[in-house]
Parts: structure tokens; sequence; C-alpha cells
């Protein structure tokens, strides 16, 4: 951090159960991003506590926060974050190397999970040998294989275009009924709309947060 | 280090970025090899300096006698001094406790040779047993001349292998006949001089056999001595100036020349030459030295180079590993572990194929003064390890940074 500190979060107090599907909203710089880089230990808030899976999560050395990062959360970025000299299987299994699961497992584990997005014919090609989507599924086994307990999505479909946007909102319904929370940041509304709560944020306030009713993704492929 | 997986990550990693890879190596290899060549040379230089000064004890003084070219006590100039054995055993008495070896020389310059059919002109030499060592000659067969041989005036000669080629064609000369100017003198030992062939093509007998066989009466041409060799090489300098000098003024005296004639009497001290000559290699020694800790600094300087290129080029992938849960010390780890692999092994492959050259080429390089290049095998390792050290502890610093970065930071879109 600079000299000027920026308060972009002014009090934000919100819960999520197991199992739920939430999006963040807001325009840019409504402190969307930062929420999800605090919830994603990737930034550190200065007041306020957060606990997950009944864990107080603070003042954590880098160690520590590196070890629930790789068992608590899953990533999906917006541009993909790949590791462009490592195969499709070679990221996905990425993970589980930190988790220091060997390398037959790791294998075994990372094809599971490529084959659950639909991707295990591309597992030995590299990240841009993939189209956009597929690429954008490769990272959502390898958020997968750790076996998390939440995923984060940070703008997931911000890169691709509304057909390909929707094929991955689908993927990413699919993996939360089978009960995975996920929260996504997005400032798309049809997006948005695909998952069961949406919460607003604007200037570092929650605006409103609702329950809705979900659309399923499949309506529009 | 041991870790199977993180080696497998790095080889992975390696072979996917060969040009970066062999870049690397390509550098830590030349400068590598640079050093390894010019160590090579500057030992190559000594050894052939070195070689240049054993073809003669290297502590020797000479003393050899001209004209007297000063009038001095109402002698006129134009005398021809002539040494004799009274001069050889006054200087032996009064310097004994710093002389090793002496022998006075009577020579005759190009005497006829006989064995059998077999003829050839050689230098004739009369000396003392001494003389051996003093040649720094070696024998190859029978003996040197003896104090008995001496002392009896023994009709014996020890010749060069040079002369023994030349006359016995391989015929075995130990206890033959060989005549010079008519009178017959029996062959006890052949011998070898690192002078080469000029130094060989010699026959050396009892000084005290060659003034009575070739009127020499008294007279001595030239005499030879050895200093003791201190420890110290300044002292043994020292010693051998003041010693050069006695002798010198004490021969002056006594064969009444003007102190201030430079021709009359000579005396040569090679110490002092071995001296100018030992300290020119050891300035080009240090020459060497200093060019190849440049070339080794600048090698330190490149890896340094290269490691925060990689590091900065891969700050995005090691924000995508800290977010999916690497330590901060698996990182540095893992890109210290993979610069010392690669450093090391091409830091090796540099010093083998410096070797390797100075092995094909080194026995074709034909001077004089470079004589077999090599490398003192501990001393390059050595500069390898350094090197690879070095190395690591220049890529440790953008290693340990990058680390630190925060994954955001590190993972954001520009």
């Amino acid at each position: 951090m600079g000299a000027n500190s920026l308060h972009v979060l002014k009090g934000i107090n919100f819960d999520v159960k197991e199992g739920e599907l939430v999006s963040i909203m807001g325009s840019s710089g409504s402190g969307k991003s930062t929420l999800l880089n605090i919830l994603g230990m990737l930034d550190e808030a200065d007041e306020g506590s957060y606990t997950l899976d009944n864990v107080p999560i603070k003042n954590l050395n880098e160690k520590i926060a590196a070890n629930y990062r790789n068992k608590f959360l899953g990533f999906i970025f917006q541009s993909f974050n790949l590791i462009n000299y490592k195969s499709a299987l070679d990221n996905v299994a990425l993970p589980l190397y930190y988790q220091g699961v060997n390398r037959k497992e790791r294998v075994e584990k990372a094809m599971y999970y490529l084959d659950k997005v639909g991707l295990a014919p591309w597992s030995h090609h590299l990240p841009n040998e993939l189209s956009g989507g597929q690429k954008q599924r490769v990272a959502i086994a390898r958020a997968l294989a750790s076996d998390p307990k939440v995923l984060l999505a940070d703008e997931p479909t911000g890169a691709l275009d509304t057909k390909t946007s929707h094929e991955v909102m689908e993927l990413i319904q699919g993996i939360n009924d089978d009960g995975k929370t996920i929260l996504i940041v997005t400032h798309e509304h049809d997006i948005a709309r695909m998952t069961k709560r949406i919460v607003n944020l604007k200037d570092g306030v929650i605006i409103d947060d609702n329950f809705v009713e979900q659309i399923r993704a499949t309506q529009y492929v | 280090m041991f870790n199977i997986e993180r080696w497998q990550e790095i080889f992975e990693s390696l072979s996917k970025n060969k040009l970066r890879t062999f870049l690397t190596g390509l550098s830590v290899a030349s400068g590598i090899f640079i050093l390894v060549i010019l160590l090579g040379f500057s030992s190559g230089i000594q050894n052939g300096v070195t070689s240049q000064f054993e073809r003669d004890a290297a502590n020797s003084i000479s003393v050899w006698t001209g004209v007297t070219t000063k009038e001095y006590k109402g002698l006129n100039p134009g005398r021809r001094i002539q040494l004799k054995n009274q001069d050889f055993n006054d200087i032996v008495e009064k310097y004994d406790d710093h002389l090793e070896y002496k022998s006075p020389f009577y020579t005759i310059w190009g005497g006829l040779v006989n064995y059998k059919n077999e003829s050839g002109n050689y230098r004739i030499q009369g000396v003392l047993p001494d003389n051996q060592f003093i040649e720094n000659a070696d024998i190859s067969q029978g003996r040197f001349l003896n104090h008995s041989d001496v002392m009896g005036a023994k009709k014996v000669a020890v010749i060069g292998n040079k002369v023994s080629q030349d006359l016995f064609k391989g015929e075995d000369p130990i206890n033959k006949d060989i005549s010079l100017y008519g009178i017959n003198f029996k062959v006890i030992g052949v011998f070898y001089d690192p002078g080469g062939e000029r130094d060989e093509s010699k026959v050396m007998m009892p000084i005290t056999t060659a003034q009575k066989a070739f009127n020499g009466g008294n007279d001595i041409r030239n005499m030879t001595y050895t200093v003791k060799m201190s420890k110290n090489f300044d002292d043994a300098v020292k010693l051998s100036e003041q010693v050069s000098l006695g002798i010198e003024n004490d021969l002056k005296q006594t064969h009444i020349i003007a102190p201030d004639d430079i021709s009359a009497i000579n005396v040569n001290n090679t110490l002092e030459e071995a001296r100018k000559i030992y300290s020119l290699v050891d300035t080009i020694k240090a020459v060497f030295w200093f060019v190849g800790i440049g070339t080794i600094i600048a090698g330190i300087v490149g890896v340094g180079n290269i490691m925060l290129i990689i590091v900065k080029e891969r700050t995005k992938e090691i924000g995508i590993r800290k977010a999916l849960g690497a330590v901060p010390m698996s990182i540095v780890a893992m890109i210290l572990q993979e610069s010392i692999f690669v450093t090391m092994f091409s830091g090796l492959f540099g010093l083998i194929a410096g070797l390797g050259l100075l092995e094909i080429v080194g026995p074709l390089i034909e001077s004089d003064f470079i004589k077999y290049p090599q490398v003192d095998f501990n001393t390059a390792l050595t500069t390898v390890f350094v090197l690879v050290f070095a190395g690591a502890i220049a890529g440790f610093i953008p290693a340990y940074r990058a680390a630190k970065i925060k994954p955001i930071v590190a993972l954001r879109d520009e």
C-alpha cells in the first residue's frame, strides 16, 4: 500500500451459508473485488473479523494464509491465470502438488476434475491451444481440484462471449448443485440472475441483499 | 533438496523454457570456459619459463676471465688473466660456508673424439664430480666421475647422450675406450641434460686428467659454484650477490687488476637473472588472475541479471502459485534450486570443455615459453562453486522479493 490509503470498504456485514451461490454486484470502484480478495485471503482487512468454516481468519502470516488458501479456497479469475507452459492436466494438478499429494494421485484426481468439466480429451494441451471457454473450464477444474470449502470467482465470464459465458455458468450451477459454496463477483445482471442470492455493493457498503429465483443457464444454451 | 516432486517440477519448467535455460547456461559455461583457458595458459607460461631454467642449476655463480683494459699499479692494459687451481681453492676455502657445489673447468672446444671408425667434434671438459649437480645432469648408464677418479687423474670419461648415439650407434658404451687426440679414455657413464642436445654433446673427464693430458698445467678456464639456497628466495639472492661480489674483488686483488676494470674478471650470478624472470612470471600470473576474476565477476553479474529477468517474467506465475497455496519459502526454494541446478550444470560443462580443450591443444603447442598448459582441477572446481554460490545469492534477492509480493498485486492484469 502506498502512503495514501484508500478506504474502499466501509463496513460490510454479511453471512454466507454452506451450499449458497451468491453474486456480488456493483459498478467498478464499488469495492466488490476488494471484498473478494479479503474473502480469498489475498488481501487483509484493516478492521473487522472474518470467520471461515468456524476458523477466525486474522493476523495471518504468509505461510498460514497460503495453507488456508490451499485447503479452503478455490479461485476462478477473469483472465483464467493458467500457467502457460503447463498442460491443462498439470495446471489442474498444481494445487494438489502444494497439498503434498503424490504424483500418481495428482494425475488421477486432476483427470477426474478435467473430465467433470468436459475437457478430458484436452488434458495434454497447453492453455494457448484452448479456447477462452475451455481455459476457464480448466481454471474451474483447478479450483475444484483441492476440494475447497468455497469457490471464489472474480468476473468468471468477463472475458467470454455470451454463449460461452452461459456454458461456464451452467457448469458453475452444476457444481453448486453438488453442494459447493460459490461466490461470484460480476457486474452483469444476466449472470447475477443465475445465482441464488444477489448482494449489491455501492461505494463500499451493501445497498441490498436479496435471495432471488435462480435462472438456469440451460435455458439459454 | 531431495524432494523428487520438486525436481520433477523444476525439470518441467526448465524443459518448457529451453531458450531461457540455454542462455543462462551459456553465460555461465562461457565464463568458466574462458577462466579455465586463461589459467591454463598462465600455468603453461610458467612451466615454459621454469623449464628454461632447468638446464643448469638456478643458483650458480660462474667466473671466467678476459683481458685487462686498464692500467693498474704499473701494469699495462691488455694482459690476459689466467685462472689457476689456486684461485679455485682459495675461493672454496674462503666461502665454504655459503657454497654447495663447486667445480673448475678445463675446456677443449671442439675436440676430436674417435670410437672405432666413428668420430666427431665435441666439447671436452675437465671437471670435478660436483659438476653433475651444477649441470643438472642425469646419469642414464654407468656412473658419473668420483673423487678417486680425480685424485688418481684416471683416464676415464663420461659422455653425453648425443655423443653416445653418434659414436656407439646403440652399442653399450660402458667400459669401451674412446680416443681423444690419440689418448684412450674408458667410458664410465652416459648422461642426459635438460639443456638438450647442445649440453649432451660433451665429454667430461676429471679436471686433473684433462690438465695432464692436454698440457694444461695448473690452468683452468673458468669455474662455477652454486650457492646454498635458504628458504627465503630474496635472502638467497642477496647472499648470492654478496658472494659474487666477494669473489670478484678477491680475484682482482690476487691478479692485480684495477677495481673498476669490468672485462678482466666476469662473474655471472644466475639467481639474479632467475629472480627477474620469476617476477615476470608472477606478473603474468597476476594479470591472468585479474582477467579471470574479472570474467567471473562478469559471469556473476550476468547470472544475477538473468535471474532478475526470470523472476520478473515469472511474477504472475508466482502469484498464481501463491493463490493456489504455495508458501513463500517454497517459491524461493523453487527458483533458487532451479538456478543453482542450471549454473552448476553449465559451470561444470564449461569446466570440462575448457579442460578438454587444454588437453587436446596443449601438446600441440610448440613454443619454448608455453609448456603443458594445464589447470589445477581443484582451483577450477572452486571457481565453479564460487560462481554457483554467487549466482544463487544474486538470484535469492529477487526471488525473495517476488515471494513477498501479495498475490493480488502479482495477479493484477496489466
